[in-house]
């Protein structure tokens, strides 16, 4: 097992300093998911108090892209969230992108190992149109997949709009709209993220039972992005529309 | 011997058509050929398809996305007059045997509630004259190899139409907004794409009012019962004998089309 806590304080010193370093396997080949895992955990330890999830490699064409068959999740931590209106510091980050996401605000806690996305609906307070901002330590984004879920599955930042009941709303279906300075630069829906994004969300209960955790009433959780991520330099504007969720928008500075 | 002239052109496109035969791209033999040559032959070709019996039944506006344009090295859509004898009903099966080299493309389709002609038409003007948008998937195809073409190929080749189904589900503008639309097409039951209608030059009625704009520079008006296809959500899929596509669009409702031999 290579040493974790080095790793750990690897990651750490890149995001405090915003400086890229090369990927962990580089010198560390015998880097695997579990590994992966146990050091986004340690970094999940130093951070303070839990405020949710997110899922990573959520697309079918990321997944292929990639040559996996899963996604993976990360964590979020209270200094991820940009608040209602708080404009995103470009320099705070080393390589930010931004993308659409559904966030889930569960009202009731879930875990278990069979959860599956009717139980997920249900447990659902309310479903919000989300940006996340990816920001991966290492240079110009290449990683493995144990890399990337060392580096808590390259969460950055996150901004959440009013979330609305999820009854009624078949968010296989809804519209995803990305634009950037004003144009559009994708579109999706609701289905980009492994089909249905709370079959999603039931995946990352399902995996989080295998180490006995599961999420609590409260938490948020990023079910993945829907469209491809876009870079963003200080200035610009980036706007998501998630259809029968609303609109949010992101200033850069 | 290459052919050098319009009326040659279309009726190489004709009998490509035809004899389901694709063709060299005319750009190979005169590269200089432009979007205006193009036009050219398209309306040639269309007397000579028009002369066999069939109709013009509304408008495709094609080249809508961004990566579409960057691909011909264009910033601006194209058009064509789609036929009557290419329309599918929901439900309904299309034959590869008709076709050259087609691929799918989900869209979604505005009818004409009232006519519509440029110059000077706005969005408001289309969202005015516009009964109601509904869920559409486009076979587009190619009468040239390998789909090898450039922009003045494209526009004479009916905007690389081949066919297209339709609901018949019309869904008024005080219900939806095209823009936010969203869109999930499968193949066989497998998600094979998602998209909005913002895909579409950012929004629909603006490709409305695009088309009755550039067709009034031609004396063309939109009149009511057209159907214009709006542009393509996503990236084209090829198709196979025996495959089932479902394209759902919320708001919409679905449209199936099944592809046979």
């Amino acid at each position: 097992m290579p040493d974790v806590t080095a790793l750990a304080e690897r990651l750490t010193g890149a995001r405090t300093s915003v400086s890229a370093i090369p990927q962990l396997s580089d010198d560390t080949p015998d880097l695997d998911l579990d590994t992966g895992y146990a050091v986004q955990r340690l970094l999940r330890s130093g951070r303070g108090p839990l405020v949710g999830w997110k899922l990573g490699v959520t697309s079918r064409a990321k997944q292929q892209q990639v040559g996996v068959d899963s996604p993976i999740y990360g964590f979020l931590a209270a200094d991820h969230v940009l608040d209602a209106g708080e404009p995103l510091t470009v320099a705070e980050h080393i390589n930010p992108r931004c993308e659409p996401e559904i966030v889930f605000v569960m009202g009731h806690e879930l875990a278990g190992a069979h959860v599956s996305s009717t139980e997920v609906l249900a447990a659902t307070a309310g479903v919000a149109v989300g940006i996340e901002v990816l920001d991966s330590r290492y240079s110009d984004y290449r990683f493995t997949m144990p890399d990337v879920v060392a580096d808590n599955a390259s969460a950055g930042r996150y901004a959440v709009g009013t979330p609305v009941p999820p009854q009624g709303i078949d968010l296989r279906l809804v519209g995803v709209v990305l634009e950037h300075n004003g144009g559009v630069v994708a579109t999706a829906s609701g289905a980009a993220s492994l089909g249905h994004p709370a079959a999603a969300v039931a995946w990352l209960v399902r995996s989080l039972a295998a180490t006995g955790e599961g999420l609590r009433a409260g938490d948020v959780v990023l079910s993945g992005g829907l469209t491809a991520a876009v870079p963003v330099s200080a200035g610009d504007v980036v706007v998501a529309t998630v259809d029968r969720l609303g609109s949010l928008e992101l200033g850069c500075r | 011997m290459p052919i050098t002239d319009a009326p040659a052109r279309a009726r190489a496109l004709y009998d490509a058509r035809r004899d389901r035969t694709p063709i060299p791209p005319f750009t190979d033999s005169d590269p200089s050929l432009g979007m205006a040559d193009g036009y050219a032959v398209q309306r040639l070709l269309v007397d000579l398809i028009l002369a066999d019996g069939d109709s013009i039944v509304g408008y495709k506006v094609g080249l809508t996305s961004k990566p579409m344009q960057r691909m011909i090295g264009v910033d601006s859509p194209d058009f064509a007059p789609i036929l009557g004898s290419t329309v599918h009903v929901d439900g309904g099966t299309v034959s590869l045997s008709t076709l050259i080299q087609p691929k799918m493309e989900a869209e979604i389709i505005a009818v004409m509630g009232e006519r519509l002609q440029g110059p000077g038409v706005l969005v408001t003007d289309a969202a005015r004259a516009v009964a109601g948008v509904c869920a559409s998937v486009e076979i587009v195809d190619s009468r040239f190899e390998d789909w090898r073409i450039k922009l003045a190929d494209t526009v004479a080749d009916l905007a690389s139409n081949g066919a297209f189904a339709v609901s018949s589900r019309v869904v008024p503008l005080t219900e939806v907004d095209p823009r936010y639309v969203g869109m999930t097409l499968t193949r066989n039951g497998e998600l094979v794409d998602t998209g909005a209608g913002a895909a579409a030059l950012g929004d629909p009625l603006g490709v409305v009012a695009w088309l009755a704009n550039v067709l009034g520079d031609h004396g063309i008006a939109l009149e009511p019962g057209h159907l214009v296809m709006t542009g393509a959500l996503h990236a084209a899929v090829p198709m196979a004998a025996g495959d089932v596509f479902r394209a759902d669009f919320d708001r919409l409702g679905p449209v199936t089309l099944r592809v046979v031999e």
